[in-house]
Formats: structure tokens, C-alpha cells, sequence
């Protein structure tokens, strides 16, 4: 059981930040809203029809998904890793057209991947996979982002870096959701914000409403100290 | 390497072998002797044994190479395990329970074909049956029952071996280890190996996909249940295929597939011919040298796909670390 009740909208342009302890849905909520998990009631709709009336590849073309953990090996290069993100879109059974590729290499270079395009995938750090899948995210082209823990792995620049890359999504009018547990990124990108809690309720609204001290401490359930630093607000868990 | 170069070079690996596999034998044969035996419609013993018994073998060698090898492409990305091959889910296990029981009751040719194919099947169906669940985006579940399955049929191999006599055990040996020349059945197998190859090229771009991950797949647009129920049905009618025509050859499926990305190409829509290519050049190599190394002895093909895949691999997979 991950929550209750929860019955809300994600427009385009709009960027949701989805908060709670660790082990309390949040992944899960993420992949019932990517189709990947059947809801035990209720339903998901995208564009107004529900997931599952949708086709599968129909689906992939609108709604890209950023997993937390993949689960495979993939033993192609960075490049070809990156391509697969065209899976959907792809207009011939034969391979990619240069327009895929030309996206695909758009996306290498929005993430520094460039000098690694030729490189096999599996060699690459944990860091350098996540920015890899982000950038295979990227050239999906989709109009609505589900992204599991996007920052997970990457260093400082590459995380300030992603989440500019995000925002400028938004201001396209795609629509985001992400999973944070940085409260700080979430102020900076997010406008509305999803907090699950442990007891299975739900608080969802504007990102400056909910977060709060008081908020924040429920959701974490530990005491958290607030430091106001050039007008923003930082939440730091207090011993 | 790149795949536009690899693909020539293993295209002409395929007349190489197939002429090496002509040449050799109890009656050596020189590439002038060959070619005259194959245009001309002359009468004598070289045009014979060619057309009635060399030919034949070279290519039921060849498909049998090309379906191990294309099923374990197939194995590998399905069960997405490094070490997969056509005989880990049990197919070859359930063939061979067949073959075995059917000579121990001292059965002819086609009821042991029959046999081992009614065999495999079973094997088929019920490890399907019981580990493959739709909508469940685990495919441990279909290992680990391929792999019981396969060790309940390894111990009946071994009860039925003990049960065995005198010659009856070496004909046993040689289906168990691969035997290339009691061969039927071959346009069917060639049909096979044409159409499911290139079924699978067609779809190779979903092969990448499902490469990498399941719920990536899904979340691809990929339609992973019925891919998975697909690929497996099509490795099945693959390997069934290939130990109908020639028993059990091991390491073909195995080895093959990770040569070909050892060298450096991993996408499947090079994967896919490219390993059927070398497959079928190198079992008719392997069984060449098994039938005239030590003339007119006959070994079985799989103590020589082992013994030349080996060091090869070994080598392969030290020079990339």
C-alpha cells in the first residue's frame, strides 16, 4: 500500500517535485504513473485516456520515464545507448534515421557525453551512466518526464547542470515530475510539490506552500533546522 | 572492428569453409577435383561422394552452426545472462531424454527423431508453462525452471546411460555430444534458419532495447510480454531444429554470439547474421577435422566446437582486459 487517495492533475509547463522517506512509494507512484505498474484501484490517464487504452509504443512516444535502477546490461557504446531513446519514434525497422542521431548527439552534448560517445557503456561510473540515461530521456522527445532520483549519482556541476536542462524542458511546456530528496533543488525547480507520508496520506500543492519547517518535519518525521541563505531556504536535519 | 567490414570478411569465411569441408575426407580431394565434381554431371566416384555425402554433411554443418548460434543470440537477450545458451532452458535436456530412451529400447532413426522431438517439446511446454508468467517483468523465473528442468534431465541421461550396453552407449555418447552424420531433414532446416534470421533482423532494434532492461523496455514501448513468449518460442524451434539435425553440439550457441561482440559489435541487427555466419563456418569447420583428424575414426563434432572455441574465447577475453 503506498497511499490512499490521491487525485490530482500534471499540466504542461508544470514541474513536480515528489517527496517522502525512503521505502514510502515514491518509485512506485512513478512507474503506476509510466504504466509499468498496475494501480490496485483507480486510474491513470494521459491526455485524457487512460495508460492502459493506450498503445505501448503510443505511450513511449509521449511519456518518457527515467528509472532509478535499469536492471540490464547494455553491451553497445554510449552513443547507441543514447539512441535508444528514438526506440519509439523510430519510422524504420532497419536502424535510426540521421535525424535520430542528430538528436541523439544534441542530447550527448546537453550532458558533456560527447567525448565518451564511443565508449562501451558498461565502462562507464555511476555517474556518468545516470547522465547517459538522462540524455537517452532527452532524445525521447517526450511531452511529460517521469524521472526517479534524476540527480542520484552526479556530482555538483552535473547536478546544478541537469536541473537546468530540466527547467528549460518546462519552459517548452513539457510537463515533469521528480522524485527529490534535495529540498533545496526542489524550491529552485519545482512549483508544486507531492509530499507522501508514511501513513499513506498524500499533501500535493504549490512548492512555496509546502515547503515548510513544519511540513518538512512531518514528512521526515526528524527535527530539521532552517537556514535562510540569500533569500532560500535551507532544510538541514538537525542531530 | 567495424560491422561493414566484419560482414564481407565473414562472407567469405563461408565458401572457405564449405570448400575445406568438400575437400577433406577418407578420398582427399583438390579444389580443381571439387568444382569439376560439382558442374559436371560425370560419373565417377569423386561426383558421388561429393554430391551423396560430403555436400549433404558440409551443410547440414553449416544451418546447425547458424541455428546454435542464432538461438543463443536470441537466449542471451532474453534471458539477458552472459552464459545462456540453446541448452539452458532445458530443450536440449528434454531431446535428449527422448533420443536416449528411444535407442535404449532399440528404436530406429525416425522413431528416435521422433522421440527427441516429442521430448524437447515437453521440455518446451513445461518450462514455459511453469516460468513464464505475462505481465511479470522477471525472467529469473524462466532460468531457474529451464535450469531444474535441465538438471532433472541430466540425471535421467545418466540413469539411462547406466542402463545402457556395449554399442548401444556409444551411439548414446555420440547424440549426447553431436553427430553430424546421420542428417535429415535438411531444406526444413534451412527454412528455419532463413526465416527466423531474418524475422529477428527485422526486429533486432527491440532486441536492443530489451537488451537493457526490462522495465527500460516497457517504458520504451516495447510490448515486453509477448516479446519474451516470442523470443523464447523462436530460440526453441531454433534449437530444436539444430538437435534434430545433429544431436547436441555444445559451445556453439554459447561461444559464437560473444566472439562476435568480443570483436566489437553488440547491436543485433549485426549480431543477428553475423553470428549465424560464423556459426555455420565454424561447425563446418569443427567437423571436418572431427571426421578425418584421425580417419577413418569419427569423433564427435562437440569435442572439436570445445577444443577450437576454447582458446579462442580465452584468448578473446584476455586481449580485451
Amino acid at each position: 500500500m503506498v497511499c490512499r487517495e490521491l487525485d490530482m492533475t500534471i499540466r504542461p509547463g508544470e514541474c513536480w517535485g515528489v517527496l517522502g522517506q525512503n521505502g514510502v512509494g515514491k518509485t512506485t507512484l512513478l512507474r503506476t504513473l509510466a504504466g509499468l505498474h498496475k494501480p490496485q484501484t483507480g486510474m491513470v490517464s494521459l491526455n485524457d485516456v487512460a495508460l492502459a487504452d493506450h498503445a505501448r509504443r503510443n505511450l513511449a512516444q509521449h511519456l518518457g520515464v527515467l528509472l532509478q535502477s535499469e536492471g540490464g546490461e547494455f553491451w553497445g557504446n554510449v552513443q547507441e545507448y543514447v539512441l535508444l531513446g528514438r526506440f519509439p519514434h523510430r519510422a524504420s525497422l532497419f536502424g535510426y534515421s540521421v535525424q535520430d542521431e542528430a538528436l541523439a548527439q544534441q542530447a550527448l552534448a546537453q550532458m558533456e557525453l560527447e567525448r565518451l560517445s564511443q565508449q562501451p557503456y558498461n565502462t562507464l561510473s555511476g555517474g556518468e551512466r545516470q547522465r547517459a540515461a538522462i540524455a537517452q530521456a532527452l532524445t525521447q522527445r517526450a511531452q511529460c518526464y517521469l524521472l526517479d532520483e534524476p540527480l542520484q549519482h552526479l556530482d555538483l556541476r552535473h547536478q546544478a547542470q541537469s536541473m537546468q536542462v530540466f527547467s528549460r524542458l518546462k519552459e517548452k511546456g513539457c510537463a515533469l515530475m521528480m522524485v527529490l530528496h534535495d529540498t533545496l533543488w526542489a524550491q529552485r525547480c519545482c512549483d508544486h510539490v507531492l509530499m507522501l507520508f508514511a501513513d499513506g496520506h498524500a499533501l500535493h500543492g504549490p512548492a512555496q506552500e509546502l515547503l515548510t519547517r513544519v511540513h518538512l518535519e512531518a514528512l521526515y518525521q526528524c527535527p530539521l533546522r532552517e537556514l535562510c541563505v540569500e533569500g532560500e531556504r535551507w532544510f538541514v536535519a538537525g542531530v | 572492428m567495424s560491422p561493414r567490414l566484419l560482414f564481407p570478411l565473414l562472407l567469405c569465411t563461408v565458401p572457405m569453409s564449405i570448400g575445406f569441408g568438400l575437400m577433406n575426407g577418407s578420398l582427399p580431394l583438390t579444389p580443381i577435383e571439387v568444382w569439376h565434381a560439382l558442374l559436371g554431371n560425370n560419373d565417377d566416384t569423386a561426383t558421388t561422394v561429393l554430391w551423396q555425402l560430403r555436400l549433404p554433411r558440409v551443410l547440414a554443418a553449416f544451418v546447425c552452426g547458424g541455428l546454435l548460434a542464432l538461438s543463443g543470440v536470441l537466449l542471451q537477450a532474453l534471458l539477458r545472462n552472459p552464459l545462456a545458451d540453446p541448452y539452458i532452458l532445458g530443450i536440449s535436456g528434454g531431446a535428449a531424454v527422448g533420443a536416449l530412451a528411444a535407442m535404449l529400447l532399440g528404436a530406429g532413426l525416425a522413431t528416435t527423431q521422433l522421440s527427441s522431438f516429442t521430448g524437447a517439446s515437453l521440455a518446451i511446454v513445461a518450462v514455459f508453462g511453469l516460468g513464464f508468467r505475462h505481465g511479470e517483468r522477471n525472467i529469473y523465473r524462466l532460468l531457474l525452471t529451464g535450469v531444474v528442468v535441465s538438471a532433472g534431465c541430466g540425471a535421467l541421461i545418466s540413469l539411462l546411460l547406466t542402463l545402457a550396453q556395449g554399442e548401444e552407449v556409444k551411439g548414446m555418447l555420440f547424440w549426447l555430444m553431436g553427430d553430424l552424420s546421420r542428417s535429415q531433414g535438411l531444406p526444413f532446416a534451412w527454412l528455419v534458419l532463413l526465416v527466423v534470421g531474418l524475422c529477428a533482423t527485422v526486429f533486432s532494434g527491440g532486441l536492443d532495447v530489451l537488451a537493457g532492461g526490462l522495465d527500460k523496455a516497457a517504458a520504451l514501448g516495447v510490448a515486453v510480454g509477448r516479446w519474451q513468449a516470442g523470443l523464447y518460442f523462436a530460440a526453441a524451434v531454433l534449437t530444436v531444429t539444430a538437435l534434430q539435425l545433429g544431436g547436441s553440439i555444445g559451445f556453439v550457441g554459447l561461444m559464437i554470439p560473444h566472439a562476435i561482440r568480443l570483436i566489437g559489435v553488440s547491436a543485433h541487427r549485426w549480431l543477428i547474421p553475423l553470428s549465424a555466419l560464423l556459426g555455420g563456418s565454424f561447425l563446418v569447420l569443427a567437423d571436418t577435422l572431427a571426421r578425418t583428424l584421425w580417419s577413418p575414426l569419427q569423433f564427435p563434432v562437440g569435442v572439436f566446437t570445445a577444443l577450437l572455441g576454447v582458446p579462442v574465447l580465452l584468448w578473446l577475453l584476455s586481449r580485451r582486459s
